[in-house]
């Protein structure tokens, strides 16, 4: 075992460092502006004046110190490997962020006359076109903030489309093996959720949902490859099957990075999908965002999309709020446009080849670091003969409960981030590995051999409390979640 | 065109040799066997019609290119707000967004080894619980619309009533993303009037349109105009006396010289948090604040919570988690408060950089600079022939609208924009202040001189 110790400081609160007096940045008033208005704060009717704002008081070079230290207590992509199941955790091109940091990035502003920002629009436009070919659609909204955005979008798309179409049907199939945004998003969108069970080798099957379709099914939210990363082989008879039943079929595309230049969702027979741009297309996840979630239609649903969306006219490029049927828009202006343009300089660095390349690689991962691990400690939930996709979700074996617990936590003390526990539901202990195509092969064998030696240790009884290298120990997660204090008081 | 090379910067494991021994630990003969279980029918079967990629350096310069032909500051100068608004960034809060530890990593899930990211979220909820004057924060939603659609969503569920009040003078998107955000609840939407001399809400018409089935008011204090509604007291203890819950949207910044939203009743805050340390960006990513008045509506809330805790075997040593889970979707699914899962972390980081960055006094000459400014700007305007400023007789604080005798604020907006100047943004038709208004904002970034080159512009405009 390799030695790790995570970055103790016992860092106090913004506010215990506070003293009278401290400022970090100041905006002094110019004087020919003070000689003109001389008390500012008589501009403020006295009904609704502030006496003083209670705000801690601290140099330029404390705050830096204090963010400084947090940071180092904090693990990232770049210290370590990161395979956190679903969450498609791939290094975030150091250029992406030289280039969202420009001038023409930064400072553009959302309401500026269309023609002054033709650079940006073009590279808008030109990314909507690639997602569309990436997933089959007819076309793209990039508005829509993250994952869950884009898919209460896709869920309100069905139900305008279908109360367009004079149906009130109210049901959504959600298989059980989905993400909980799934079933919260149709929720959201008015929906009564129907759970579609999987086989025991982690399938949906096409006649499990035929039977639960009836004249009230609206949809069916689907994701493919799924949360056990395995590719869904009924998936085309499936989106028949919804269809014939007159339904739509959603396309969650948080599993998108197993599948670029391989197969399309539209080619499937999806009609609505949202990518998520913070996992397939390596924009950095930000400690937990901000993400984009464009949302895509097929030419039938596509004047649905909520709005803007980017066209392209005589006079060159432009926001465009005039889509006949759409939702509305779910955000102010334009989209997370900074989490965009990374997206774009990823999809310029890989190209058609290097896309494809991608998934073949991350496939190859999720299967090795899978075929890595004893098979006796770690056995694949289901589906034990099948492939896997862009992720490999195991059944940690134990007579006590915790046990996936017990091995996330110990594995941070190898300097490596745990895998998704206890998801999906229908898992027993479930570790659910995502290695994607970044890491190289020995840090595939690094995590494999830590694993196995973590399962050993829990299995000789001489594993102990863990983690005991990183900047706490384990977080007394009872009491906070009873917690006194959601904020501090002084 | 170059032959696409077979290593890749990005792809450590693209090499034959490399893939053949992996392959092999696997068992399979081929990648493509790894894919065998896709059904022939719905493989693509032909490369992306997408162009083959280019190295670091191409890319850089290809959309550094095309960014470049973009007008922005400092190339020009740009007096837009609406939501979003020029601010200054301090190099520091730059400095501390862009540390990696922060931004590549993920959700805090494992809360051992993300201390540093739970604890600045803790922080962020901490100072904008002091700004706002409110109990309980979230650690962010997606931006102030998307805030605002939640806000009045859980006004709904918390009351049981369908109906919401919305003010007619707040933001014309922000309306529309409630509209969005609230129409599969079957929630019906009225707009309140505003006063059309001042610019402020219409008490009497909020009092005619208050009943017992509103479940709330939305309303935005400084307005879309930028107006401050001096009477948001009242405003407040109308709805409440009618059972509604008071939704109000802010500009944080007005904060640093307006009472805050706490100390007059509201029971939700949600605003946009981008002039707190973060880029302007095209309109994103940014920053929706959502806090609310106690911790029995906290449990009813969107959003992830940080609290504060300690570690399991040692009570005298902090540590941070997140909390109240049971709301969220990963937990409750369909019945969770909402859907929202990835938020906007880094963005609240710099917020939390921000706030403690200025502190009690840098803020506070924040605020004083921005309201001087504007009003030496909104002043200077007004000596322009052929134009009224401001339009509303009113206080305001950072933006303002201005009205032209003559000339239609469109042409006027892109006339100025010729000239290098971004200002002027046309009021929405559905102000009902006609075509010839336009808005303004006017901040600390803002010098003598550029307000003189704005005056200028206009002039040449009309």
């Amino acid at each position: 075992m390799k030695r790790f110790r995570q970055a103790v400081w016992d860092e106090p609160l913004l506010k215990e460092l506070s003293k009278p007096g401290r400022v970090g940045s100041t905006f002094p008033v110019d004087k020919r502006v003070r000689a003109r208005i001389r008390d500012p704060l008589s501009l403020v009717p006295s009904s609704v004046r502030r006496e003083s704002v209670n705000l801690p008081e601290l140099s330029e070079l404390q705050v830096l110190r204090h963010f400084n230290r947090l940071s180092q207590m904090n693990f990232s992509v770049e210290l370590g490997m990161y395979p956190l199941g679903s969450c498609t955790m791939k290094y975030n091109p150091k250029v992406s962020e030289v280039v969202a940091s420009s001038d023409g990035m930064k400072n553009a502003h959302p309401l500026q006359p269309t023609e002054t920002v033709q650079g940006l629009l073009s590279v808008f436009y030109d990314l909507e076109r690639s997602l569309s070919e990436i997933t089959g659609m007819n076309r793209f909204s990039l508005s829509t903030a993250a994952g869950a955005q884009g898919e209460l979008a896709g869920v309100l798309m069905i139900r305008k489309y279908l109360r367009d179409h004079r149906s009130a049907r109210d049901e959504i199939l959600v298989p059980d093996s989905a993400h909980g945004t799934n079933p919260a998003s149709a929720a959201m969108a008015g929906f009564k959720v129907v759970k579609v069970p999987s086989d025991e080798d982690g399938q949906v099957k096409a006649r499990t949902v035929g039977e639960l379709c009836s004249d009230r099914t609206a949809g069916m939210m689907f994701t493919v490859p799924n949360t056990l990363g395995l590719f869904e082989g009924e998936v085309s008879e499936i989106c028949e099957a919804v269809h014939q039943a007159g339904g739509l079929m959603y396309y969650d595309g948080a599993n998108m990075n197993a599948l670029l230049g391989r197969a399309r969702p539209g080619d499937m027979g999806f009609d609505v999908v949202h990518l998520n741009l913070h996992k397939t297309f390596a924009t950095p996840h930000g400690g937990g965002g901000p993400g984009a979630g464009p949302v895509g239609a097929s030419k039938r649903l596509a004047e649905y999309l909520p709005v803007p969306v980017v066209s392209k006219g005589k006079d060159g490029y432009y926001l465009d709020n005039s889509l006949e049927h759409s939702i509305g828009p779910l955000k102010g202006f334009v989209g997370n446009s900074g989490v965009l343009l990374r997206a774009y300089v990823y999809i310029r660095l890989l190209g058609a080849s290097g896309l494809a390349d991608v998934s073949s690689l991350a496939v190859l991962a999720a299967n090795y670091l899978w075929k890595s691990l004893d098979p006796e400690a770690f056995p694949a939930s289901h589906g034990k003969e099948l492939r896997r996709k862009h992720e490999a979700v195991v059944s940690v074996k134990s007579e006590l409960p915790g046990a996936a617990m017990s091995v996330a936590k110990a594995v941070l003390d190898y300097g490596m981030h745990a895998p998704t526990v206890y998801f999906p539901l229908i898992v027993h202990e479930a570790l659910m590995i995502e290695p994607t195509e970044s890491e190289p092969v020995e840090m595939l064998d690094e995590y494999a051999s830590a694993l196995n030696e973590i399962y050993a240790r829990m299995k000789d009884r001489t594993l102990g409390e863990a983690p005991r290298n990183a900047s706490v120990g384990k977080v007394d997660e009872v009491k906070a979640s009873h917690p006194l204090t959601l904020k501090t008081h002084w | 065109m170059r032959d696409a090379p077979r290593r890749h910067p990005l792809l450590p494991n693209l090499d034959e040799a490399l893939v053949a021994k992996m392959l092999e630990k696997v068992g399979a003969g081929s990648v493509d066997e790894l894919f065998s279980d896709i059904p022939q029918k719905v493989r693509l079967g032909r490369k992306l019609k997408i162009p083959e990629g280019a190295a670091e350096h191409e890319v850089r310069r290809e959309v550094q290119s095309k960014l470049a032909q973009n007008m922005t500051p400092p190339n020009s100068l740009c007096f837009l707000g609406g939501g979003v608004w020029p601010h200054y960034v301090p190099a520091a809060v730059e400095s501390i967004t862009s540390r990696q530890e922060f931004y590549t990593a993920y959700t805090p899930y494992q809360a051992e080894v993300s201390q540093g990211m739970l604890q600045s979220l803790f922080e962020y909820q901490s100072l904008m619980c002091d700004l706002l004057g409110m109990e309980v924060c979230n650690s962010s939603l997606y931006d102030w619309a998307s805030a605002a659609g939640e806000a009045v969503r859980m006004a709904g569920r918390v009351t049981g009533r369908r109906k919401a009040l919305l003010a007619g003078n707040s933001g014309t998107q922000r309306r529309s993303v409630i509209g969005t955000y609230t129409e599969p609840m079957g929630m019906s939407l009225e707009t309140v009037a505003y006063d059309k001399a001042r610019g402020t809400l219409d008490m009497g018409d909020l009092r005619r349109k208050l009943s017992p089935d509103v479940a709330c008011l939305y309303i935005e204090n400084p307005n879309f105009f930028g107006g401050i509604e001096d009477a948001i007291e009242d405003v407040v203890g109308a709805a409440h006396e009618s059972g509604a819950l008071a939704v109000v949207g802010v500009d944080p910044i007005s904060l640093s010289l307006l009472k805050e939203p706490g100390g007059y009743g509201s029971d939700i805050v949600v605003g946009e948090g981008q002039p707190l340390g973060i880029a302007m960006n095209f309109g994103g990513p940014h920053l929706g604040i959502f806090a609310v008045r106690d911790l029995k509506l906290a449990r009813n809330m969107p959003g992830r919570l940080i609290g504060m805790t300690t570690a399991a075997s040692d009570p005298s040593r902090r540590a941070f988690a997140m909390v109240l889970q049971a709301r969220e979707q990963h937990i409750r699914r369909e019945a969770a408060m909402s859907n929202v899962c990835t938020n906007q972390s880094l963005m609240a980081l710099a917020a939390a950089s921000y706030l403690s960055l200025l502190g009690k006094e840098g803020f506070r000459s924040l605020g004083e600079a921005v309201i001087s400014n504007s009003h030496y700007a909104a002043r200077r305007l007004g000596q322009v022939t052929g134009v009224v400023s401001p339009h509303f007789k009113g206080a305001y604080f950072k933006e303002f609208v201005v009205s032209y005798r003559k000339k239609k604020a469109e042409t006027v907006y892109r006339q100025m924009a010729k000239k290098g100047v971004l200002a002027g943004y046309p009021v929405p038709r559905e102000f009902g202040l006609g075509a010839e208004a336009g808005s303004y904002c006017v901040t600390e970034v803002h010098t003598p001189e550029d307000i003189e080159r704005l005056a200028s512009a206009l002039e040449g405009a009309l």
